[in-house]
């Protein structure tokens, strides 16, 4: 008797296509959004993830300035920047293993006849450990050009592609700012970065050149530390807190006039305000599920009264009020999963657009998916309960008369 | 009493003292006023009377689509006055068939599929649901019209389709109310001619309800209704078909 109110239910959806297509669009929308929000949150959340490893584990990030973004307390005389013997007293450490001083530099990058502007940093050798890169092809700086200023560089995969196309760019000359160097290094694509830039338009100099050939001062903007193994990110801030605040001669009671952050938990909170963002994107989807849902109770409703006398010639010829009930109970659950399916279909399509066009991975949820049928489902026994009921309690006779 | 016919066991319908009172006070009516009345097996009956005479009322009482405010209702024997919605749609879709002076057929449903409805609610199979259908469709003479819509159907083949669906069940009375009310004379007749011939060859017995006296003529009993009462109970001739 189920299959048969089934096949009754689709058959009087089938009398009223246009309609049962219009009720039905509130719910592919609805569901379609949900899906297509989770879908595209959980990947940009898996891009952070992967973001994160790229970073590498433990690794401290030190920048002169009081704490806090922004002007406030302590940021009205210019911070005092670290040099390269600040870097050096940290590489003694014990918890330390690397260090990677930095300065950094905005240049146009030309090479034959094509250039670029392009961020150039000035590193040392430490910097592709503690930065998780790989060279790809050639060599990374050694020691003797770490201290000695040489014009070498190394480039990343956009610039690679951008000036030399697929020509083997070691031995190359390159030209920055006004500064000529060889590149001796490629180094191994990493893709778009947490906030979405593109990591591999990147060129490394040594920190000498950069710093007395393009900016001219022996100040060092950051220093990034990877702590040694076992070494937790809060001892070695501790310990590098004290060796900086004794070498700064920062006094007991005085405010740190630099401040250290540890990368690992920037990138907690970044994933934790995606995660967040998205929880508050699916509300809203799902109250659009439930808007679709009242659509429907709407329709059904409308459609009780339209078909009273359909109604009462079922009660003539014996249709039992649970009969009457369950057809139009079955009619809007109908309804509702044709409309889910159809929104999830819709939803991943678009999740799968959009993680095309945000460079993230597509990661569609079983769960979800099973979530959102069950939860239409849900939603055509809900709304389509009170107008089923309705016309299960009609009279024969009224409903016979209606016109 | 019309008490001339052979009885043969229990009347098939038994009306006690019923009464059916609408509404309460000063706007009550009383359109059936304790009226009795007895209908046999196998009985061809016309109802007649003036406009609310309680004529309808009576029909859905038999019909058991509505209940009687007071009095006994025997249905083949059994106290059926109380019996509550479920039971009497069991009822309706066991032994009883109706034809309504508008047809009410369903809209944008084939004639097959209209015919087929009171077997579904029997929990036939469906196969044998639709060689039913075809074959009370021939009865009425609608053979090859089966996948045609009510819009795409004169009103006499529409009334045709819903005598195929009050007969399709086998059911043991068939409950007209002025079936032949939307119809010219033609086909009024062609349609008296069907229900005659389900009760002569079928033994199905025949209520209706007319306003026209050469309607009247086919059945084979002449109930006369008037305030509720039923004023004369006749037998007369029957018209021989012609
Ligand atoms: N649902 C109702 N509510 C109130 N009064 C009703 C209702 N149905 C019928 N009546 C009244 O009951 C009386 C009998 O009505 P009924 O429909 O039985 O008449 P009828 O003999 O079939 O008339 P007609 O020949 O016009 O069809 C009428 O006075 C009518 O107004
Ligand atoms: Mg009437």
């Amino acid at each position: 008797m189920i299959w048969e109110t089934i096949r009754l239910a689709l058959l009087a959806l089938r009398r009223n296509k246009l309609r049962s297509a219009l009720t039905m669009l509130g719910i592919v929308i609805g569901v379609a959004a949900v899906i297509a929000m989770v879908t595209v949150g959980q990947g940009s959340s898996r891009s952070v993830a992967a973001s994160v490893e790229s970073l590498g584990t433990n690794v401290l990030s030190i920048r002169p300035g009081g704490r806090g973004f922004g002007p406030g307390p302590g940021s009205s005389q210019p911070a005092r920047p670290f040099t390269l013997r600040d870097a050096d007293a940290l590489a003694d450490l014990a918890v330390v293993q690397q260090v990677s001083p930095t300065v950094s530099s905005t240049q146009t990058v030309v090479a034959g006849s094509e250039n670029l502007s392009a961020s150039v940093t000035g590193a040392t050798s430490g910097y592709l450990d503690v930065n998780g890169w790989t060279i790809l092809r050639g060599r990374g700086f050694n020691s003797a050009e770490d201290r000695s200023g040489a014009s070498v560089c190394i480039i990343g995969m956009t610039i690679q592609q951008t000036l030399f196309g697929t020509s083997d760019p070691i031995g190359q000359s390159l030209r920055v700012g006004k500064v000529s160097c060889e590149v001796i290094g490629l180094l191994q694509a990493k893709g778009a970065g947490t906030f979405g830039q593109d990591q591999d338009e990147i060129v490394l100099m040594p920190i000498r050149t950069v710093q007395r050939r393009m900016l001219g001062s022996d100040n060092v903007s950051s220093i990034s530390v990877a702590l040694a193994p076992e070494v937790s990110s809060q001892r070695g801030a501790r310990e590098i807190e004290a060796l900086l605040r004794d070498r700064r001669r920062i006094s007991g009671n005085e405010a740190n006039d630099f401040n250290i952050s540890d990368r690992a938990q920037i990138a907690e909170v970044l994933s934790g305000i995606n995660s967040v963002l998205t929880g508050m994107l699916s509300s809203v989807a799902a109250v659009s599920l439930l808007v679709g849902g009242i659509g429907i109770m709407n329709i059904m409703l409308v459609s009780v009264t339209e078909r009273t006398r359909e109604i009462g010639i079922r009660l003539a010829v014996g249709a039992e009020a649970s009969q009457v009930l369950t057809q139009f109970l079955v009619e809007a659950v109908v309804l509702s999963l044709v409309g889910g399916i159809i929104g999830v279909i819709f939803g991943l399509a678009l999740a799968f657009g959009a993680s095309l066009f945000m460079a993230i991975p597509f990661a569609p949820q079983v769960y979800v998916v099973v979530l959102a049928f069950a939860f239409s489902a849900l939603i055509g026994v809900i709304f389509g309960f009170f107008p089923a009921r309705k016309a299960a309690r009609l009279d024969p006779i009224d409903a016979l008369r209606h016109e | 009493m019309a008490g001339s016919l052979p009885k043969s066991g229990t009347p098939l319908i038994q009306l006690s003292a019923v009464s059916r009172v609408y509404g309460t006070g000063e706007t009550e009516v009383r359109a059936l006023d304790r009226t009795d009345l007895v209908i046999e097996k196998g009985e061809f009956v016309a109802i007649m009377g003036p406009s609310g005479s309680g004529k309808s009322t009576a029909m859905n009482i038999i019909g058991l689509l509505d209940r009687p405010t007071s009095g006994r209702y025997l249905f083949n024997g059994t106290e059926v006055q109380d019996l509550d919605r479920d039971r009497r749609a069991l009822l309706r879709r066991h032994f009883l068939g109706f034809v309504f002076q508008g047809f009410n057929l369903l809209p944008r449903t084939s004639a097959l599929e209209n015919v087929e409805l009171p077997l579904i609610y029997k929990g036939m199979p469906r196969q044998e649901r639709i060689e039913r259908a075809r074959q009370a469709l021939r009865k009425v003479g609608l053979d090859g019209r089966e996948d045609h819509d009510p819009s795409q159907l004169s009103g006499g083949q529409q009334q045709r389709v819903a005598i195929a669906r009050a007969l399709v069940g086998a059911p043991m009375v068939i409950l007209a109310d002025e079936p032949t009310g939307n119809l010219d004379s033609h086909r009024s007749h062609e349609i008296m001619r069907l229900l005659q011939e389900l009760n002569r060859e079928d033994g199905i017995t025949i209520v209706m309800v007319t306003h026209e006296d050469d309607i009247a003529a086919y059945a084979r009993r002449l109930i006369l209704f008037a305030d509720g009462r039923i004023r004369s109970d006749s037998l007369q001739p029957e018209r021989s078909p012609a």
